[in-house]
């Protein structure tokens, strides 16, 4: 079999369509930025998530040091249980504790983790004791509206 | 009188309508047949690979220009309309997001498909009828070649092959186009356009999921292609009622498949 100048279109054709798939999967995709190799398994409970998804990240002084693996509903303590994976590169202390945070006014929403003082690290299955739960809008206004409506009332009475 | 001839057009009506019925069904069972025995014979298509290669050049090679080109333009006209859109809400950085997402799930794979299906699947429909319709096809039998290895096979590899990587050219060139357009023409920040993309798109969720389209779509139009032209009637007529064929069917097949495959990629877990 002898090569002829179709081949060299071909095989040009092909590499430019792998070059495409390549860069779509490194500089569109996050396939480079973020690899879940090594990573280990931490737990926390929130009395509410908000609208923390699956894969979410998990920040860290606003590195990316792991993302969301699971979300479940614990029937005995009413909470939600979250499974993070963390990048094994990174450790934190056994008291860091957790907070879902969004980024932006209307951005997606994340875990972001503040490190305690502990000397103790975390271990593979630890939970994280620390918690504090997503901000609810709703609840943030209805809040708002109760302290406006008994400041009101306060300054009545005390004009009385 | 009047009530047999009623009777009668009646009678007539429903024996078109299960005729019509009937002979789809047939052609559907004889595709099905044809798909199953082309898929058996692709030995040949795979042991003499440069049929399968010369056939990649026609579908593949050829189909580049105006892949490359109509993506670019859908991704400008992505850039202009969601940028506009966007700096209502004021979040024009996330013009990234809005081009890539929906090149890479949805317009990529379906606009290169239905691109593919009209300039590669109908001249292949062409040629493999007008083989037929000068009995090329009935010669090659004579001499014991199989022709649906030696000419259908080959062909049908070669699209699927093709497919995929056509789809990610649309895509990436899609991608650039809204960066010409956001970035270098409107002025959207560089770094919020590329590090929001990255941010959102997922490798296997949204990338992954549109390779995986493409290649489905691919296979749905390389074998209306084959088989049109396989079972054209061996007249110009019938060549060129095949050729339209394709095009009408495929391009309904790639936007049907289209509704079944997201539904089942995008709705399950959290969803986009």
């Amino acid at each position: 079999m002898k090569r002829s100048t179709i081949d060299i279109w071909v095989g040009a054709f092909v590499a430019a369509g792998f070059g495409g798939m390549l860069f779509l999967a490194l500089k569109v995709g996050n396939l480079a930025s973020f690899s879940t190799d090594q990573t280990y398994e931490v737990l926390a409970k929130f009395a509410n998530i908000g609208g923390l998804k699956v894969r979410a990240p998990i920040k860290s002084a606003g590195v990316v040091v792991g993302r969301v693996s699971d979300i479940r509903f614990d029937n005995e303590s009413y909470e939600a249980i979250v499974t993070f994976n963390v990048d094994a590169r990174y450790q934190f202390p056994r008291d860091t504790s957790a907070k879902i945070l969004t980024s932006g006014l209307l951005g997606e929403q994340y875990v972001g983790l503040e490190a305690g003082g502990d000397g103790v690290m975390l271990k593979g299955g630890d939970r994280l004791r620390l918690t504090q739960s997503a901000v609810v809008l709703e609840n943030l206004i209805s809040q708002f509206l109760f302290n406006k409506a008994a400041e009101g009332k306060d300054e009545k009475d005390a004009k009385k | 009188m009047a009530e047999r001839a009623l009777l009668a057009g009646l009678r007539d009506g429903l024996e078109r309508l299960g005729g019509a019925a009937t002979s789809r069904i047939w052609r559907l069972g004889f595709a099905s047949r044809f798909f199953a025995h082309m898929l058996l014979h692709s030995g040949t298509a795979f042991r003499r690979f440069h049929l399968t290669v010369r056939e990649i050049y026609f579908a593949g090679v050829l189909s580049l220009i105006i892949i490359l080109v109509s993506g670019l333009f859908v991704g400008m006209v992505l850039g202009l309309q969601g940028y506009h859109t966007l700096q209502r809400y004021g979040s024009s950085e996330a013009l990234g997001i809005l081009v890539a997402l929906s090149l890479v799930r949805e317009l990529g794979p379906v606009v290169a498909g239905l691109l593919f299906a009209s300039r590669a699947g109908s001249a292949i429909t062409a040629e493999i009828g007008l083989m037929k319709a000068t009995e090329q096809i009935a010669a090659m039998e004579m001499m014991a070649v199989d022709p649906i290895a030696r000419v259908v096979a080959p062909r049908f590899w070669g699209g699927v092959i093709s497919m995929p990587l056509l789809a990610a050219l649309f895509s990436a060139m899609g991608i650039f186009g809204g960066y010409l357009v956001g970035v270098k023409l409107i002025g959207v920040d560089e770094g919020a356009f590329w590090s929001q993309m990255q941010a959102a798109v997922d490798v296997r969720e949204d990338i992954v999921n549109g390779i995986i389209k493409s290649v489905v779509f691919g296979i749905a139009v390389a074998w209306i292609a084959v088989f049109e032209g396989y079972d054209a009637q061996p007249t110009a007529e019938g060549v060129s009622s095949a050729t339209t064929r394709t095009v009408v069917t495929s391009s309904l097949a790639i936007l049907a498949l289209d509704f079944v495959l997201t539904a089942f990629m995008f709705t399950g877990g959290n969803g986009g």
